[in-house]
C-alpha cells in the first residue's frame, strides 16, 4: 500500500509558513524585478541619463570610486559618527529605560517628557546644535544621539514592562531582593527585545548621520552625495545610495545573527 | 510550624468601587498538612494564597507562620504558579539553583565562602523529579508537565516551610495532570511538608489533600472545612472507589448550592433553541426537546 500523499500546503495560505526556497525565490525576484525595471527605464531613448543613468554606468563609476575615490574614507567617517552617537545613546538609554520600566514613578518622571521631545523633528534641532556645539564632530554625534536616544529609552522601558510580572513575583518568593530582581530578572528577560530595539535604532542612526552630513561636513557619505549633486554626477550618487543600502543590510544582518546567538533561549513564537 | 490566618480580609478598591475579594477568614494549618483551597473562580482562594505568600497585603487581619508575622515574600514560602514561571534564559539546573546562587552572590560580596551544600541538594531534587536528563535544557525545549516539575523543584530547593501552589496543574492535559498529582502525592508522603494548594478541580483536591477548605463564590469565604478520610497510600484507582465518589458528590453539591445549576441550564437551553428555530416567529420556550 502506498502511504497517503502528503497535502502540499498552499503558498498563499494566510499567515502560514512557506518553504524556505519559496521565500528566497520571492526575495530574489523582488531584487531582479527592480533591476529589470531600472534597465528598461534607463535604456529608453526618452530618458535623460543625467536623471536616471543605466545600471552598467553606475557600476562602472562605482568601480572607479572604489579604486581611487573617497568612498572608503567617507564610509569610515560616517560609520564612526553613527557608532559614537549610537553607543552614547545606548549607554544612557539602557539604565534609564530599565528604571522607567521597573518603577512606575520613574516612568512618570521620564516618559511624558520623553514623549514630548520625541515629537520634535530631529532635523529641526540642527541649527540649535550648530550654535551650541559648532560645525564639528560633536554636533553630528549629538544629532544622532538625540535622534535615537528618545526612541530607544521608550522602547527599553516597554520591553522591561513586557517581562511577565509573575517572574518578578516568583523571584521574590525565591528570596530575591529588589535590586536583584531588576538586575537578574527584568534586565535579563527584556534583553532580547532591547537588542531588537537597538537594531532598529541603529538603522535610524544611519538616516540621521546622512542628514547631519548634508548640512555641514567635509567628509562622509552624506556630504559626498551633496557634492556630487552640485556637479550633476548622478551615477556617483546612485552608487553611494547602493552602498548605503548594502551597509545597512549588512549591519542589520549582523545584529540579527548576534541576537540569535545571544538569545537562543528566547521563545521566538512569542515575539 | 503552624500557619495561622487571623481575620484575614482583602478588598480591592477600583474606580468602579470597592470589591471584597475575601471576607474575614480565620483558620490554622498544622505542620505537614496538605490543604486544598477549593472553590469556583473569583472566590478568593488565589487571593488567600497570594496573601500568605506575602505578594499582596491584606486589608485586614494577620497571618502568622510560627510566631513570625508575614509581611513580605520570602524563601520560607515557595510558590508554584499556574503559568510555568521559569526563567527562560536559565537552564533547568540554573533555574533550580536560582535561590542558592542569589545567596552565594551575596556571600561572595561579604567575602565569606559560598556553600556547595545547597546546590547538591538542588541536584538531588532534579534527580527526584526525573529531570536529570534535561538539566541543561532551556525551558522552551520542555513540555508543560516538565516545566511544572522544574517549577516545583525550584520551589522545593529552598526547603520552604510552606509550599504554595496556585492551580499548578490547571494548564496541563488530563494525563500529565494525573502523573503530576501522583508525584505530588508521593512527594508529600515521603517529605511531609505543609502545602496550600489552590484548585477548582474536586478530584484533584480530594486525591491530594489531607484537608479541604471549600470557598463560596464572590465575595469569598470558607464555607466548609473537610478532613479527607484517606490515608497516606493513595493509588490513582482511589478516584473511582465509592468512598471517593461519595465525598466528591458532597463537595459538588456544596459548590453548586448557591447557584441553582438547573435554572441556568433551562435558560441556556431556551436561548439555544431560539437561535436555531427559523423563522424567529416560532417561540415555544416550553417544548425545548423539539430542536
Amino acid at each position: 500500500m502506498k502511504p497517503p500523499a502528503r497535502a502540499r500546503p498552499s503558498l498563499f495560505a494566510l499567515r502560514q509558513p512557506v518553504p524556505s526556497w519559496a521565500y528566497r525565490l520571492a526575495a530574489g525576484l523582488s531584487f531582479v524585478s527592480v533591476i529589470v525595471l531600472w534597465e528598461w527605464i534607463s535604456h529608453r531613448p526618452s530618458t535623460n541619463p543625467i536623471f536616471i543613468p543605466t545600471p552598467e554606468r553606475v557600476l562602472q563609476i562605482g568601480g572607479d570610486l572604489l579604486r581611487d575615490g573617497n568612498l572608503w574614507a567617507d564610509l569610515k567617517m560616517s560609520f564612526l559618527r553613527v557608532t559614537y552617537g549610537f553607543l552614547l545613546s545606548v549607554v544612557i538609554a539602557l539604565p534609564l529605560g530599565l528604571l522607567m520600566g521597573a518603577f512606575q514613578i520613574g516612568e512618570g518622571f521620564i516618559q511624558p517628557l520623553t514623549e514630548f521631545i520625541r515629537y520634535i523633528p530631529v532635523p529641526a534641532l540642527i541649527p540649535v546644535l550648530m550654535i551650541m556645539f559648532g560645525i564639528g564632530e560633536v554636533s553630528k554625534v549629538m544629532l544622532i544621539f538625540i535622534g535615537t536616544f528618545f526612541q530607544l529609552v521608550l522602547m527599553v522601558a516597554d520591553e522591561t514592562r513586557r517581562v511577565s510580572y509573575e517572574l518578578v513575583q516568583v523571584s521574590y518568593t525565591l528570596g530575591a531582593r529588589r535590586y536583584e530582581v531588576v538586575n537578574l530578572v527584568l534586565l535579563r528577560g527584556a534583553m532580547p527585545g532591547i537588542f531588537d530595539a537597538m537594531r532598529l535604532c541603529h538603522g535610524w542612526a544611519w538616516s540621521y548621520v546622512i542628514v547631519a552630513e548634508l548640512v555641514a561636513a567635509n567628509e562622509g557619505l552624506g556630504y559626498r552625495i551633496l557634492k556630487f549633486s552640485r556637479f550633476l554626477q548622478t551615477p556617483k550618487i546612485w552608487f553611494y545610495l547602493l552602498v548605503l543600502g548594502l551597509v545597512g543590510l549588512a549591519l542589520d544582518f549582523l545584529f540579527r545573527v548576534v541576537g540569535r546567538r545571544l538569545f537562543y533561549w528566547a521563545d521566538t513564537s512569542k515575539r | 510550624m503552624m500557619l495561622e490566618l487571623r481575620n484575614l480580609e482583602k478588598t480591592y478598591v477600583t474606580r468602579q468601587g470597592v470589591t471584597p475579594a475575601l471576607l474575614p477568614t480565620s483558620c490554622t494549618v498544622k505542620s505537614g498538612e496538605f490543604v486544598s483551597l477549593l472553590g469556583p473562580s473569583g472566590c478568593g482562594k488565589s487571593t488567600t494564597l497570594y496573601l500568605v505568600a506575602g505578594l499582596e497585603r491584606p486589608t485586614g487581619g494577620e497571618i502568622f507562620l510560627g510566631d513570625q508575622r508575614i509581611e513580605k515574600p520570602g524563601r520560607d514560602r515557595g510558590m508554584v504558579f499556574q503559568n510555568y514561571t521559569l526563567f527562560p534564559w536559565l537552564t533547568v539546573r540554573q533555574n533550580v539553583h536560582f535561590s542558592s546562587r542569589l545567596a552565594n552572590n551575596r556571600r561572595w560580596r561579604s567575602l565569606s565562602l559560598p556553600s556547595i551544600k545547597e546546590e547538591d541538594r538542588a541536584d538531588s531534587l532534579l534527580d527526584l523529579m526525573g529531570l536529570t536528563d534535561f538539566a541543561d535544557a532551556h525551558p522552551r525545549e520542555l513540555s508543560g508537565g516538565m516545566k511544572q516539575r522544574v517549577a516545583i523543584a525550584r520551589a522545593l530547593a529552598n526547603r520552604p516551610q510552606l509550599l504554595l501552589m496556585d492551580e499548578p496543574f490547571g494548564a496541563l492535559d488530563a494525563q500529565t495532570r494525573e502523573e503530576l498529582q501522583e508525584m505530588m502525592r508521593l512527594l508529600h508522603v515521603h517529605q511531609p511538608r505543609t502545602v496550600l494548594f489552590v484548585t477548582h478541580d474536586i478530584d484533584e483536591a480530594i486525591y491530594l489533600s489531607t484537608r479541604i477548605l471549600v470557598f463560596s463564590a464572590r465575595p469569598g469565604r470558607v464555607i466548609r472545612d473537610i478532613a479527607v478520610p484517606f490515608g497516606a497510600d493513595r493509588p490513582l484507582e482511589l478516584k473511582v472507589t465509592p468512598e471517593f465518589l461519595q465525598l466528591k458528590r458532597e463537595l459538588f453539591q456544596l459548590l453548586h448550592q448557591d447557584r441553582p445549576a438547573s435554572q441556568d441550564r433551562d435558560d441556556l437551553l431556551r436561548r439555544v433553541v431560539r437561535s436555531h428555530s427559523h423563522p424567529p416567529s416560532v417561540s415555544q420556550p416550553s417544548s425545548t426537546t423539539k430542536s
